[in-house]
């Protein structure tokens, strides 16, 4: 019971914050993919400069554990291409189209509904897939500080002077 | 930057209060952020209703379980949390058409959602194949710097950009 007070808490102001930004608009999503407007892109990397700083923080002290989705590269590359097809057409992605839904955007619900359909379609398909496509170029729970042979906080400083610099780009680009 | 009719936060400044939910819920309860899981157990239930006996048989059921856990509860609180956001800032809008779409497609509300539906069907598809989508990849792998992440993020920004450049070619671009 707890926990799922707990998620549904974190989902309200992640909701609320995420409107407040005014990221969950179809109008900014497809305005990043256009390279127009990159108000969702200025949100997203403030969470994770952020997010990365402290989440480090509580894996050194032992306070939360890492949960590291794997990496299988086909698999990744190839879901996140078709992902990003569809994320062109619909304007919205599963968590913003809960959020445009909430601040009134109707046709959020058809996406909705597309995506419960694509996860049952998924879901018949799935057992054709895990032994093929899923199971090209894996590589376990993989960092990139492993892979390169860092420190992890240098990668992180490294992340924030890029994302730092990416920000007064696009704030110079007036984008 | 270009100011629109009604005034959001700075991106930066909301973006920076998510990192903090995000630091907050891994503290709290040891989870992070996800969304598209959730898609998954959600129509299992569905599915349960019609035939239990064939959701317990299937293998991408058996891995991800029709139940509400967080993910799920998390993915409704964000509906809730921009509801209450839109409704005290006056910017809720009951709206079937978005503006950039309406300039584009024209007003006609059965066209864009059926383009909707089916960008969600594909949206899904690759996104539980990639394994995640732009809340576990973009926020919570990238957190951790999984090389997962990474990818997975490049990648449905190379798609999504492809597609809206297609669908929007030639349009003035302000």
């Amino acid at each position: 019971m707890n926990i799922l007070l707990n998620g549904l808490i974190a989902g309200i102001l992640f909701g609320f914050f995420l409107q407040k930004g005014r990221v969950i608009r179809y109008d900014k999503q497809v305005g990043a993919l256009r390279l127009i407007d990159m108000t969702i892109v200025k949100f997203m990397f403030s969470a994770i400069l952020v997010g990365m700083v402290g989440v480090h923080i509580l894996h050194i002290f032992g306070i939360a554990k890492p949960l590291i989705l794997p990496t299988a590269i086909g698999a990744n590359i190839i879901g996140g291409l078709i992902f990003g097809i569809g994320w062109g057409l619909l304007g919205y992605c599963p968590g913003t189209s809960l959020g445009a839904l909430g601040e009134g955007r109707l046709d959020a619900l058809w996406g909705i509904f597309g995506m419960l359909t694509g996860a049952a379609l998924f879901a018949e398909v799935y057992p054709l897939l895990s032994n093929t496509v899923l199971e090209w170029g894996k590589a376990g729970s993989i960092t990139l500080p492993q892979i390169l042979g860092m420190n992890p906080w240098l990668v992180i400083v490294i992340f924030i002077s890029g994302g730092l610099a990416l920000f007064r780009w696009l704030e110079k680009k007036g984008l | 930057m270009k100011t629109m009719g009604d005034k959001g936060w700075s991106p930066y400044l909301a973006g920076a209060l998510t990192g903090v939910v995000i630091i907050l819920s891994v503290w709290s309860a040891g989870q992070y952020f996800g969304s598209s899981t959730c898609f998954v157990r959600t129509v299992g239930m569905i599915e349960q209703l019609f035939s239990a006996e064939r959701v317990a048989r299937m293998d991408y059921f058996v891995r991800f379980m029709p139940e509400i856990d967080w993910q799920l509860m998390f993915v409704v609180g964000i509906l809730i949390g921009a509801f209450i956001s839109a409704i005290t800032s006056n910017s809720f809008k009951l709206k079937a058409v978005p503006d950039m779409w309406e300039t584009r497609f024209g007003p006609g509300a059965i066209k864009r959602g059926i383009v909707a539906f089916i960008g969600g069907i594909i949206l899904m598809v690759g996104a539980r194949l990639a394994g995640g989508c732009p809340s576990g990849y973009g926020l919570s792998a990238l957190v951790q710097l999984a090389v997962s992440g990474l990818v997975a993020l490049v990648c449905f920004f190379a798609g999504g950009i492809v597609v809206a450049q297609i669908l929007y070619r030639g349009v003035n671009r302000k």
